[in-house]
């Protein structure tokens, strides 16, 4: 073990790693977004959104996160979509967040006891009033456990844009494999890293969790 | 430059090949998962305190960390201790050994779940710790989480994409050599993409009949 090459490059893992937060920030948003209009439109009235929202998650689902995101920076400008290897990872990344995230929340929303929304359509409210005064509130409680375990494997799957050179902590701990032959004493500090955004996200959304229980 | 699907043929045979590639380490990743995750499993709940508590470490380092990293290491880092194996082999390795630890999770909670009973009437019938474990406790166990293990092979898959970062030709790394010579990226990972839709429809079909099958029996 080095520990001498590790303090030496330390401080170019750290900058590394505020990329990596940035880059699972924006993902994490983005995801939100496509899993929210994901599922509104996989319970939606009305058949083709349904479709779509399906077919979204079976083909985001069916193939792997890389081949999207090399689709997307690689292929994209051949169809007029000039992206940045940052732009591409956080588009990228958030669409395929969005599908898994679609599901979980769908879960969520048909987890609540029907007669919920059925009661409150006999006190008069809307379809739409239903929805956000009574179902919603409900299973927003039962969702952000399942979706924290979405944002964990996001944060991992950051890495991916390692491989269309987005200088983050991967693709640093691998530029500094190939320079200095220390392997081992890169995986550890991007590794320590990497438990650390993950555990410091893990904690938010506990807490966010009890919060949302006490009510 | 627009799209011009019309080139795709002539390379058809490297794309199949890659398929091929994909598949085989795939399955064989799958295996060493799956029994890997069984040995994990009982080193966990029944090892002895200095296997037991390197395995936990190891568990929480692979589940806290990206599998490309781990890919790194693996690749990297056997050459490093004068291992050198092939691209493959260190693919296989930390697909197998990433899927092992997620695996193994989920037969622990199963092993857990199997009736008390069960071992103590083995034990009772004159059947040995060991013999008990492997011959009632985890089979039950394992059938009872085979539907989740499905859920991680399918995902295994999808993660085989990423051995081409050290340069195993499977179907990712064959699709972009094949963009490296006509410079037509969008079209070679779609159908990449599509290759993989449809290995995934062919895992999902059996995943389906290896279910069907084992809950007849039951």
């Amino acid at each position: 073990m080095d520990f001498e090459l590790m303090l030496k490059v330390y401080p170019f893992f750290l900058e590394a790693a505020w990329l990596t937060i940035l880059l699972s920030v924006l993902t994490a948003i983005l995801g939100l977004t496509c899993g929210a209009l994901g599922a509104a439109a996989r319970l939606s009235r009305f058949r083709t959104l349904r479709f779509i929202g399906a077919a979204y998650v079976s083909v985001i689902r069916g193939t792997p996160a890389l081949i999207q995101l090399f689709i997307l920076y690689f292929g994209g400008p051949q169809i007029g979509i000039q992206l940045d290897a940052f732009e591409a990872g956080v588009i990228g990344l958030g669409v395929n967040a969005g599908a898994y995230m679609t599901e979980t929340i769908r879960g969520a929303i048909i987890a609540i006891d029907k007669g919920q929304g059925e009661a409150a359509r006999t006190l008069g409210l809307s379809q739409w009033q239903a929805m956000y005064k009574v179902i919603l509130p409900q299973s927003a409680r039962l969702m952000i456990r399942p979706l924290g375990v979405n944002i964990n494997a996001l944060i991992k799957a950051t890495a991916l844009v390692a491989a269309i050179s987005v200088v983050e902590l991967t693709y640093t701990a691998q530029r500094y494999i190939g320079s200095t032959y220390k392997p081992f004493e890169m995986f550890l500090l991007a590794g320590i890293l990497y438990m650390i955004i993950i555990y410091v996200a893990g904690r938010g959304i506990a807490w966010l969790d009890r919060k949302a229980q006490i009510t | 430059m627009g799209l011009d699907f019309s080139i795709v043929p002539k390379y058809m045979d490297v794309i199949l090949l890659g398929c091929a590639w994909t598949i085989g380490i795939t399955v064989a990743a799958a295996l060493l998962s799956f029994f890997g995750g069984i040995v994990f499993a009982v080193i966990a709940l029944y090892g002895p305190w200095l296997l037991r508590q390197p395995f936990r470490l190891f568990a929480w380092l692979f589940m806290g960390t990206p599998l490309l990293l781990q890919l790194f290491l693996i690749y990297f880092g056997l050459v490093q201790i004068g291992i050198d194996l092939p691209a493959f082999v260190a693919g296989i390795i930390g697909l197998g050994l990433h899927f092992a630890v997620y695996n193994s999770e989920l037969i622990q909670t199963a092993i857990l779940a199997v009736d008390k009973g069960q071992m103590e009437a083995a034990r009772t019938l004159g059947l040995s710790r060991g013999e008990a474990l492997r011959k009632v406790v985890i089979p039950q166990a394992v059938r009872a989480v085979l539907p989740p293990i499905g859920n991680n092979m399918i995902a295994l898959l999808k993660d085989s994409a990423l051995v081409s970062v050290i340069g195993v030709s499977e179907l990712t790394l064959s699709a972009q050599r094949v963009i490296g010579k006509t410079y037509r990226p969008f079209e070679f990972y779609l159908l990449a993409a599509a290759c993989y839709y449809v290995i995934n429809l062919g895992m999902e079909w059996v995943q389906r009949r290896i279910e069907r099958r084992i809950s007849i029996s039951r």
